[in-house]
C-alpha cells in the first residue's frame, strides 16, 4: 500500500504524472450508485460473475466469489449474468 | 562535408547525427522516404538504433512514447492523414512529457486524395502542445532535428517537437547541405539523460488516473515549459551557431528596419517572398519580410516588435481554418490586438493543396494590399480560378 503523496501546489509536483495517480488510494468504488450483493444461500460458486466482471472486482476467497467494493463501480454485469439470480442490487446511500 | 540531399533525407541525416536510439514508423503513403532511408542507415550500421516497423501511425507514436519513457532518444516521421491518426498519441506524448522528435512533411488533407503540400495537417495539431518548427531549406531541416532534440530533452522543457517541411518543394527537392561533423554534434548534443524514466528497479505509475485536484497544475506546468522553450530554442540556436556557423531564430526578419510594408510567411513561401522583397527594394520600395520559424511556442514579443511600426502587414497562409481564416493570420492579428501600435493586417490564402506560390503570386498580394486602407475581409483568396 502506497500512501497518497502530499502535494500542496504545482511546485511540489513532477512535470509528468509520475506516481500522482495510484490505485492504492484511488478508490474508484466511490463512483458506485448501485451495489451488487451476493446471496450466498443461492450462490452455487459457478464463478460466472468472476469471469464476467470487467474490472476484476470479483475476488476468490476460500473458493467463494467476494466483491471488492473498494473498486467495484456498480456496472451490475455480475447481477445480469448470474444464472441463479443470486446477486441483488442495493441502492447506495 | 557538403552533400546533395533531399528534404526527406535531411530529416533522416538529422536523426542519424543526433544518434536517435529508437525509430518507430509506419512506412506506407502518406509517409515519405524519411523512415525508409533511416531503416537503410540502421541496416547498414551507420546508425545504431532500434527500428520498429509498426502497423499504423497511431502505433508509431505510441511506440515512440514508450521508447522515450525508458530514456531513449526517439524519432519518427509522418504526413497528413498519418499525422491525423497520431492525434490522440500526440496529446499523450505531451502529457507524458516524452521529448520525441517528429518530422512532418506538410501534405494537404484528403479527400480528395492528395500528396501535395499545405499546412492543414500540422496546424490541426496546434493545440496538442508539441513545439512546432517550420523550415525553409533542407539545411535548416537537418540542423533543426539536432537543435530540437537539445531543446525538447532539456528538463525545463520535456515536450515533443514537430519539424515541418513542405511536401515536394522541400521534401523531394535536392539541395546542397553542409553535413555537421559528428564529433561536434556529439559535443552539442550528448547522450540523453532522462529526468523521469520507467525503471523496473524503481516502480512508479505513469499518467494514471489523476483527479481535478492535480490535473490543473500539470497543465500549467506544460504551458510554463512551452514558455521556457522559447528562450531555450534561442539559446540552443546560438550555441549551434558557435559550433556550426548557422542560426535561424524564432522568427527571421529581412529588410524590416524602415519597412512600411511587411510580408509575414512561413516555410518555403518565405523563400519566394524574400526574392520578391529584394527585387522591390532594388526599385526603392520600403518592404520587408518576417518568416515565422517557430510557431509553438508562439514568439509574441519578436513578432510584435518586428511589425508594430509597419503601415500594412500581409500574412500569407498556405492553410485555412474553415469558417474563420488563415491560421498564421489569426495568430499574428491576435498578438497585436492589445498593443498600442497596431498596423492593419491583411490575411491572404494561397497555395492550398500544393498550388505553386510563385513570385507573381507574392507580387499580386502586395499589389492587392496596396489598394486597401484597412482589412475588411477576413480572407482574401489569391490565385483562385473563378
Amino acid at each position: 500500500m502506497t500512501e497518497k503523496i502530499d502535494i500542496k501546489g504545482e511546485k511540489d509536483m513532477p512535470a509528468m504524472a509520475m506516481s500522482l495517480g495510484l490505485m492504492d488510494w484511488n478508490k474508484t468504488g466511490s463512483w458506485r450508485n448501485l451495489r451488487p450483493v451476493i446471496d450466498y444461500e443461492k450462490c452455487t460458486r459457478c464463478m460466472i460473475c468472476w469471469k464476467f466482471c470487467p474490472d476484476a472486482c470479483i475476488l476468490i476467497r476460500d473458493e467463494e466469489p467476494v466483491i471488492d467494493y473498494d473498486y467495484c463501480k456498480g456496472c451490475l454485469i455480475c447481477a445480469e449474468e448470474c444464472p441463479r439470480d443470486a446477486i441483488s442490487v442495493v441502492k447506495e446511500e | 562535408m557538403k552533400k546533395v540531399v533531399m528534404g526527406n533525407h535531411a530529416l533522416s541525416y538529422g536523426a542519424m547525427l543526433a544518434r536517435a536510439q529508437v525509430i518507430a514508423a509506419y512506412p506506407i503513403t502518406p509517409q515519405t522516404e524519411v523512415v525508409g532511408f533511416l531503416s537503410e542507415l540502421c541496416a547498414d550500421k551507420l546508425l545504431d538504433a532500434k527500428f520498429i516497423k509498426v502497423e499504423s501511425e497511431h502505433s508509431a507514436m505510441a511506440a515512440s512514447i514508450g521508447a522515450s519513457a525508458v530514456g531513449a532518444r526517439t524519432f519518427t516521421a509522418t504526413s497528413a492523414q498519418g499525422l491525423a491518426l497520431m492525434h490522440e498519441m500526440l496529446h499523450w506524448a505531451v502529457g507524458a512529457r516524452t521529448p520525441v522528435v517528429l518530422g512532418n512533411i506538410n501534405r494537404a488533407m484528403g479527400p480528395p486524395w492528395t500528396i501535395w503540400t499545405d499546412q492543414n495537417d500540422s496546424l490541426s495539431q496546434r493545440d496538442t502542445g508539441l513545439i512546432q518548427y517550420y523550415c525553409e531549406s533542407n539545411q535548416e531541416v537537418l540542423d533543426t532535428v539536432i537543435q530540437a532534440f537539445k531543446v525538447s530533452e532539456n528538463e525545463r522543457v520535456l515536450l515533443p517537437a514537430m519539424i515541418v517541411l513542405d511536401a515536394f518543394v522541400l521534401s523531394h527537392t535536392s539541395e546542397v547541405v553542409d553535413m555537421p561533423d559528428q564529433e561536434l554534434v556529439d559535443k552539442y548534443l550528448p547522450r540523453r539523460k532522462a529526468t523521469y524514466r520507467v525503471d523496473p528497479k524503481d516502480p512508479h505509475s505513469f499518467g494514471n488516473l489523476t483527479g481535478p485536484d492535480r490535473y490543473y497544475e500539470l497543465r500549467y506546468k506544460i504551458e510554463r515549459s512551452m514558455r521556457e522553450a522559447e528562450g531555450l530554442i534561442k539559446e540552443a540556436d546560438e550555441e549551434f551557431d558557435k559550433l556550426f556557423g548557422r542560426k535561424y531564430g524564432l522568427i527571421e526578419t529581412h529588410q524590416i528596419e524602415d519597412a512600411e510594408t511587411i510580408l509575414v510567411a512561413s516555410a518555403t513561401v518565405a523563400g519566394t517572398a524574400r526574392t520578391v522583397v529584394d527585387e522591390l527594394r532594388a526599385k526603392g520600395e520600403k518592404i520587408g519580410l518576417v518568416r515565422v520559424r517557430v510557431f509553438r511556442p508562439f514568439p509574441f514579443q519578436e513578432i510584435r516588435k518586428a511589425i508594430e511600426n509597419a503601415h500594412r502587414v500581409m500574412v500569407i497562409d498556405r492553410n485555412i481554418s474553415f469558417g474563420h481564416s488563415g491560421i498564421f493570420y489569426q495568430e499574428v492579428k491576435a498578438a497585436m490586438y492589445n498593443q498600442p501600435r497596431r498596423p492593419p493586417i491583411f490575411g491572404y490564402i494561397a497555395g492550398l493543396g500544393g498550388r505553386d506560390v510563385t513570385p507573381e503570386t507574392i507580387a499580386e498580394i502586395i499589389e492587392d494590399a496596396g489598394k486597401r486602407d484597412r482589412s475588411e475581409e477576413d480572407i482574401i483568396w489569391i490565385g483562385l480560378k473563378p
